[in-house]
């Protein structure tokens, strides 16, 4: 008896298929891609939850970052997440178990398109079948393999995917789109200063984003990953005038 | 008695294998095609138990071809080579297993290098510069072991074949007669005759 649910999770509708997914990441954090010549760039906005959090765990394990937007899916891809936490860590494990049953298989890392493939093959078989909630997460796929080099995709609840060479999802990512048209130089500077115009703080630092980048290494020719720790987060916007000013945040003494 | 050999050189993987087909001291065939092309850049030369050999070889040929068509490019040799190399243990392990040696040579597009891996029925899989399967090896890899060169150009690749194929029809009590000779390069497969 599934019609006594929700069934508009599953029907056709104006608004089109997955409806409430895609609902739930226009509210999302941003998440920005860019593609360059020698590698790919992702940023992502961190939503504050609050100051009682404890992310002392976060600081210097794993593969840095803080482990909320951005992480590791292969050695050779990055991911970029924006939607509802728990099924992001889902589809995280998913990516992870079938790019590993590749190098299995195969004996190399799984290729960028493929596994954004295997993911929506997953994401759309959820948005097929009645009784079945899709899952609320658009991903950005930042990567690299042999037959076509640095890539980046995104794909969204419905199971759609393609391939950007900068693209944004979360919110406000009309806005960061628009600004991403301007054509791509300098790929670090460009995300950071389009994260700093997007997020509604006027201030970035490691608190509110999450920063990876995805280039070749100059001596194995092998892609390398690196997604950046807060202190390398602080130390980068420092680099780009874009840190935040001391006033702005230490409570001043009553005068 | 059933013979391959394969050589690499600059650009290029040289594949021969003999073309006979033989049912116990009977010659059935003497133009059998045991080279098969899995895709553009990519050969397969297999010998074993008849009935396996050609049943493996389909299979895989299919399953290349299958990988190709869903992803538009073509599986990379040393992929290639990885996944037959596991089909062929994981059926070690079956009830009847294949009994299928086999050698694949193509021509990575992406890296624009040539490939050469030498697998046998155990599973056993190394890439190397020349290999051999069946009665042929015992004289042919001494010998590839003096003349091969892997900056040679095609012309003296297709030397050092020729003096292999020369060596065993001199030295092999049971020698095949006919051989047929295939190339991987840039441009993809073709024959020669030697």
């Amino acid at each position: 008896m599934a019609r006594r649910y929700d069934s508009r999770t599953t029907i056709f509708s104006p608004e089109g298929q997955s409806f409430y997914a895609m609902e739930a990441i226009s509210h999302a954090g941003t998440v920005l891609g860019l593609l360059a010549k020698d590698g790919v760039v992702l940023a992502a906005e961190k939503k504050v939850t609050g100051k009682l959090l404890d992310l002392s765990a976060t600081k210097e394990g794993g593969y840095g970052g803080s482990g909320e937007k951005i992480f590791l899916l292969s050695s050779n891809v990055i991911g970029g997440l924006a939607g509802l936490t728990a099924d992001a860590n889902s589809l995280v494990n998913f990516a992870r178990n079938a790019a590993q049953q590749h190098l299995l298989s195969y004996d190399e890392d799984i290729p960028v398109e493929l596994l954004a493939q295997r993911l929506c093959d997953m994401k759309q078989g959820y948005t097929q079948f009645g009784g079945l909630r899709p899952f609320g997460v658009s991903l950005l796929y930042a990567g690299y393999d042999p037959h076509y080099e640095f890539q980046l995709y995104r794909s969204d609840p419905s199971g759609n995917y393609s391939g950007w060479k900068a693209t944004c999802i979360g919110a406000n990512n009309g806005t960061a789109q628009s600004l991403l048209k301007q054509g791509v130089k300098d790929a670090i500077g460009l995300a950071l200063r389009t994260m700093s115009k997007t997020m509604d703080s006027t201030t970035l630092g490691s608190e509110k984003l999450e920063f990876a980048v995805l280039t070749l290494d100059p001596v194995t020719k092998q892609p390398k990953a690196k997604i950046y720790r807060p202190s390398e987060i602080d130390a980068l916007l420092e680099k780009e005038g874009l840190a935040k000013k001391d006033e702005d945040t230490e409570m001043k003494p009553a005068a | 008695m059933e013979t391959s050999f394969a050589i690499t050189g600059k650009g290029y993987v040289i594949v021969a294998a003999d073309t006979t087909s033989a049912r116990s001291i009977i010659k059935m065939k003497s133009d059998e095609d045991k080279i098969k092309t899995l895709s553009p850049h990519l050969l397969m030369a297999y010998s074993g138990e008849p009935g396996d050999t050609v049943q493996f070889a389909e299979y895989v040929e299919r399953n290349i071809r299958l990988y190709h068509i869903r992803n538009l490019y073509a599986l990379r040799p040393s992929a290639s080579a990885a996944w037959i190399r596991r089909a062929l243990a994981t059926s070690l392990r079956s009830r009847k297993p294949y009994s299928v040696n086999l050698l694949v040579g193509g021509y990575d597009t992406s890296e624009h290098t040539p490939h050469l891996y030498w697998i046998d029925y155990l599973g056993t899989m190394s890439e190397v510069p020349f290999g051999a399967h069946g009665y042929g090896a015992y004289f042919a890899l001494s010998l590839l072991d003096r003349y091969h060169d892997p900056e040679a150009p095609l012309e003296e690749g297709l030397a050092t074949l020729r003096r292999c194929i020369d060596e065993v029809s001199k030295r092999l009590v049971v020698t095949p007669g006919k051989y047929k000779v295939k190339i991987v390069d840039k441009d993809g497969v073709r024959e020669v005759e030697l």
